[in-house]
């Protein structure tokens, strides 16, 4: 496979991340199907948790290496740092409060978030970057290779926002992000590849930080998406922050100690309040236990009915998206024919209990709910990268997930695409001017479901420029919006009368300019391709050295005397070229030429072999004769055989 | 005549050209579609113009098939719902849905009020007595008062008589259309039947907008 080529597929999750990549159908015998495999990091593990720390050295630390920073030096560390992309200021104030999030002091509103870790600061899509890094570092390592091309997972209900700024994390990361899938969708495909499906399937993804529900149909390999709903601030770190205020509560009236805002401590608890969630959904009773400051110790029986108790208000809220996503596709929930479970909290029995009444019938997890969105971006990597028998006639259509919108008179929302539209879609809307001689026109565009536009998510804000004055209302200014295959906007504008482009500047209300992003793309990465090449090159080089080493030991040889002059002279014009490729960065060059010389210098090489093999035998000990040197390199000169002859 | 995709010499993707959604699908401007085979053409079309299918090619290519598979997907929802099928075609022929049309929006803007809809003279009276009992409701919840359970029920028997009429709605759209098609092979500028064709969707359409949002009032009084 062309280096160029190699596509992963990358689900960058709220709490774990991972990234996968399509297995080449020869892997499994000529005529056997590829399948999407995920790769494991350096430590052998599939997930690597989205948990970001900054080291003493000012080092960053990622995955589960972070994992000590968390607990020691939890004003270091980050994690779910997933809620925060595509947000402003003040809309985060709720998950401030769950999360020990800790903004940089200098913050303005509309400004994009800096979090603090030590004494650095970074935007959310930088920490994600870190994350994205990582999981290329881990499949570079895999190959073997460069990997410079990515399809990354996304909440089906993200919005542009979020999407843009996912974006935006993949270009900080070195990556050329191909598509945006959203993890549902994904999920489909993985579980579609996985057996020949048709029908309609639902598919429900409860994670760790985000709620999606996505219906789809599926016929001869089209994976069409119907509807979608869901709620990108619900998820398992919901049910933790809930035990954690109950564990939290429980020390303050027994020991009569506030731990809120100790982040050691809440951190120490958070990890027994997961540990004794996961225990819950296989056991009937589990005890958070963990070791506060001050040499205490708190611990405390919950049995699942109870957990369940707690939890049902979390997990109710995700009943209304799954019945909006059926009103919206026209279906009865009779008509799914399959409900397929996706992300690591429909591993929680009461998950299981809510699904089977909402869509009354018995979902399907024979995939790794952890794992599956990932299978299935690897699988869209692979198709976006040409595709295979497998995934010939596979083609996925997915839908907006909100409707967008611009602010009218009045601050309304008049609609211009509705939610649930295929994708790639547009809008052509006329605007004009409302004031005898006005240049520009300010529109706002939204994107939600409700009435005024306060109240939807602001999507950006610009005007069209260099309108020629003319009389009110006489201007026709044609503007499209177009949302592309990721989910994410574009807009362009004419102006009709005079049929020049109107000039725009969007500007994202929450996101990161280009020249932003451009500024942020971690050097690091451009080092880890310089690296990469630099040390393929310097391998390349001491390969070089090598042979010529050989070479010129053969030289004194009788050998290099029994080869005929045009041998010999073949072997000198190598070896010059070889001399000056050498000094060159091409390792592709330089090892082509190696091989070059090493195929003319074969009969050299054979014909030292014998006369070291008749040396041996006339009782010379190999290092002392003559070519004995030579026979130590690393080289075809020296075939290993030759020790046997001792 | 079917739009032009594809280069016919070379077969790649090309810019799209302004064309209408009926003629996108090469089909005729009548409104009564086998959805069936509109499905399959837009599967067709998805497998030939889908961004996917370009993220190797020429940057413009890939722009060009945004573009594309955008129209087609436009067309597609546009017209495989009745509904919008209806008003997509009075678009086309210039005829204006007074309720939902521009001029009404824009005209509310100026005004800053809501925009008004002219009540469909056969529904006069039982849009009277549902807004005195809407009104009732409404009242009672100011008081604070639990809602009267008589005022409850006549709103939900109301509501389902609505809902009733728009099924009987669709019906009469689909009159609407078989006038329309019948006149497909005759037609001419000012052609009668058709301008009667036409108006008649826009009466049902009118209607049917109407009662939609009744239904959705009483829906929010009776769930607030």
């Amino acid at each position: 496979m062309a280096e160029a080529e190699r596509i992963v597929g990358i689900d960058l999750g709220t709490t774990n991340s991972l990234v996968a990549y399509m297995e080449p159908e020869s892997a499994h015998g000529p005529g056997a199907a590829g399948r999407p495999v995920v790769i494991p990091g350096e430590d052998g593990a599939n997930l690597v948790p989205s948990l970001v720390a900054l080291d003493g050295s000012g080092e960053i630390i990622v995955g589960n290496a972070a994992r000590s920073h968390l607990i020691e030096t939890p004003d270091r560390a980050v994690y779910s740092i997933k809620r925060l992309m595509g947000r402003g200021v003040e809309d985060v104030q709720d998950e401030l409060k769950l999360f020990p999030f800790r903004l940089a002091g200098d913050m303005a509103p509309g400004e994009v978030l800096r979090i603090k870790l030590g004494e650095r600061d970074f935007t959310p899509p930088e920490i994600s970057a870190f994350i994205l890094r990582q999981l290329r570092r881990n499949a570079e390592r895999f190959f073997g290779a460069p990997v410079r091309k990515a399809v990354i997972t996304v909440p089906a209900y993200f919005n542009d926002a979020q999407r843009q700024a996912t974006k935006d994390a993949g270009r900080i990361a070195g990556l050329e992000v191909l598509r945006l899938v959203n993890e549902p969708t994904a999920a489909a495909l993985a579980y579609g590849l996985d057996k020949k499906r048709e029908g309609i399937v639902a598919v429900y993804d409860l994670g760790g930080g985000t709620f999606d529900i996505s219906i789809l149909k599926l016929q001869d390999g089209i994976f069409e998406v119907i509807a979608t709903n869901g709620d990108t601030h619900l998820g398992g770190d919901d049910i933790d922050n809930l035990l954690i205020t109950i564990a939290l509560d429980d020390i303050r009236g027994d020991m009569n100690i506030d731990l809120a805002r100790n982040g050691e401590a809440v951190q120490a608890i958070r990890k027994a309040v997961i540990e004794a969630k996961i225990a819950l959904s296989s056991e009937q009773r589990a005890t958070i236990e963990c070791e506060l400051p001050g040499g205490r110790h708190y611990r405390r029986q919950i049995t699942r009915e109870q957990f369940e108790q707690l939890i049902a208000p979390i997990i109710q809220r995700t009943a209304g998206p799954c019945r909006q996503a059926l009103a919206d596709a026209g279906l009865k929930p009779e008509q799914v024919d399959e409900v397929a479970l996706v992300g690591g909290s429909t591993r929680i029995p009461r998950v299981r209990q809510l699904v089977r009444e909402l869509f009354k019938r018995e979902p399907h997890s024979e995939l790794n709910p952890d794992e599956v969105v990932a299978l299935g971006a690897a699988v869209q990597a692979h198709i976006l990268g040409g595709g295979s028998e497998a995934t010939r006639d596979m083609l996925l259509l997915d839908v907006t997930p909100l409707s967008l919108g611009i602010e009218a008179l009045g601050g309304v929302v008049a609609k211009i695409i509705q939610r649930n539209s295929t994708i790639p879609a547009s809008a052509t809307e006329h605007f004009t001017t409302g004031v005898e001689g006005q240049t520009s026109v300010a529109i706002h565009v939204v994107q939600g479901e409700r009435e005024l536009a306060k109240d939807c998510r602001s999507l950006a804000r610009f005007d069209l420029k260099g309108i020629t004055p003319m009389a009110a209302g006489l201007p026709r200014i044609e503007v499209k919006f177009l949302i592309d295959a990721n989910g994410i906007l574009h807009v362009s504008a004419r102006e009709q009368r005079s049929g020049k482009e109107a000039q725009i500047d969007v500007k994202p209300t929450y996101g990161l300019t280009d020249d932003q992003v451009e500024s942020m793309i971690l050097d690091s990465f451009d080092n880890a391709e310089e690296d990469f090449r630099a040390r393929q090159a310097i391998e390349a080089r001491n390969e070089a050295q090598t042979i010529l080493d050989a070479l010129e030991k053969g030289r004194g040889t009788e050998a290099w005397v029994q080869l005929t002059p045009a041998e010999r002279s073949r072997i000198h014009r190598l070896e010059q070229e070889l001399l000056v490729v050498r000094n060159s960065e091409n390792h592709h060059a330089i090892q082509a030429k190696i091989a070059e010389l090493n195929e003319a210098t074969l009969r050299l090489a054979e014909l030292m072999m014998d006369s070291a093999v008749s040396s041996a035998l006339k009782g010379k000990s190999m290092e002392s004769a003559e070519v004995g040197d030579a026979m130590n390199a690393p080289h075809p000169f020296a075939p290993a055989e030759i020790q046997e002859t001792k | 005549m079917r739009a032009a995709h594809f280069c016919e010499s070379c077969g790649k993707v090309q810019p799209p050209a302004p064309t209408d959604y009926f003629s996108y699908f090469g089909l005729p401007r009548k409104l009564n579609i086998d959805t069936a085979q509109l499905e399959r053409e837009f599967y067709r079309l998805s497998r030939k113009l889908h961004p996917d299918l370009y993220a190797r090619a020429s940057e413009q290519e890939q722009e060009w098939s945004t573009e594309r598979s955008s129209l087609l997907n436009d067309a597609y929802r546009t017209l495989r719902d009745p509904v919008a099928r209806t008003e997509y075609l009075l678009k086309l022929e210039g005829v204006q849905l007074e309720e939902q049309s521009k001029a009404a929006t824009d005209r509310a803007r100026e005004s800053g009020g809501e925009k008004k809809q002219v009540v469909p003279p056969e529904l006069l009276e039982e849009v009277f007595e549902l807004n005195m009992q809407l009104q009732e409701l409404k009242l009672s919840k100011q008081m604070g008062e639990a809602a009267d359970e008589r005022v409850v029920r006549d709103l939900t028997a109301a509501k389902q008589g609505f809902e009733a009429r728009l099924s009987g709605l669709d019906q009469r759209l689909q009159q609407t259309w078989a006038a329309w098609d019948e006149r497909s092979g005759q037609r001419h500028e000012g052609d009668a039947e058709s301008r009667k064709a036409l108006e008649a969707m826009v009466e049902v359409l009118n209607t049917r907008s109407y009662i939609r949002n009744l239904v959705r009032d009483v829906n929010a009084a009776l769930e607030a």
